[in-house]
């Protein structure tokens, strides 16, 4: 890794990190903060290499932006999928009701944090767990019935696709 | 103020009992984690920003910090929990353990 990519990762880190800090401790005396900068430089220093794969300042602020505009979204549609679970469950008659199946496709999403994102966000939703991801996008997803399954890709790809500028 | 954030933690406790009752009811391995995935995504959510709501209702700065500490707990919960999820039904897939389908009854007993 160049010596100019490390430096701007170790800033960038350090200020993520000096914000943890504040906000964690809660006390702003001269002491506590002196302490947190020291340490968070420390660990700041051991983790450049690896922590920030891609340091620009911009790209990260644009891409946590767009992260929070996806957050309640996300939210929203975890508490529908849990009603939808809620009520699958609580039903007398579950075991007609329920069809468990493995759905798989391929996403067109290639960033790999967006992959990630993309699974975890799967998984978070009650009703659908990613079973297995590979490299190039293909996806297994463990789906409880026929209406969760019919939401993949769909709408939650479009909307992670466009946090990660694809 | 006060009655909002019971409504909620109750609320919240229901997902969780929900969730509890369908990892009991629910066939196999595979669909149990669904009803698990419950408990961690609104079940906490709801109970912890009735528990932030609460704290607020005495508003100061300390008190503020506390409450954006409480959210963190969701946010970290919501990066991991997936995670440990995804290990387990890796886990049962290196197993073997084929999913219950419904014309496949039973599929391994558990």
């Amino acid at each position: 890794m160049k010596l100019q990519q490390r430096k701007s990762s170790f800033v960038i880190s350090f200020f993520i990190l000096l914000l943890f800090w504040v906000v964690f401790s809660g006390r702003f005396d001269l002491f506590h903060l002196s302490l947190g900068m020291i340490s968070c430089a420390i660990v700041a220093w051991f983790v450049s290499d690896l922590s920030i794969p891609n340091p620009r300042p911009m790209g990260i602020l644009r891409l946590w932006f767009n992260f929070f505009l996806y957050f309640p979204w996300l939210i929203w549609q975890i508490l529908l999928a849990n009603f939808h679970v809620m009520a699958l469950v609580l039903s007398p008659n579950m075991m007609e009701r329920i069809d468990p199946h493995i759905l798989r496709f391929r996403s067109r999403i290639r960033d790999e944090l967006g992959l990630v994102t993309f699974a975890n966000s799967i998984t978070l939703t009650p009703g659908t767990i990613t079973v297995h991801i590979s490299a190039y996008g293909d996806l297994s997803v463990h789906a409880i019935d026929k209406d969760s399954a019919a939401a993949l890709p769909g709408e939650m790809e479009a909307r992670v696709a466009r946090i990660f500028g694809e | 103020m006060n009655l909002i954030s019971a409504l909620l933690i109750a609320i919240g406790l229901f997902f969780f009992l929900g969730g509890s009752i369908g990892i009991i009811r629910l066939p196999d391995f595979y669909s149990r984690l669904h009803a698990a995935g419950m408990l961690d995504t609104m079940g906490l959510f709801l109970s912890m920003a009735g528990l932030a709501l609460y704290v607020l209702t005495d508003f100061s700065f300390a008190n503020v910090l506390v409450a954006i500490k409480i959210m963190l707990i969701v946010v970290f919960v919501f990066i991991t929990s997936p995670t440990a999820t995804h290990a387990i039904v890796d886990a049962g897939v290196r197993a073997v353990r084929e999913p219950w389908t419904k014309d496949k009854k039973g599929g391994n007993p558990i």
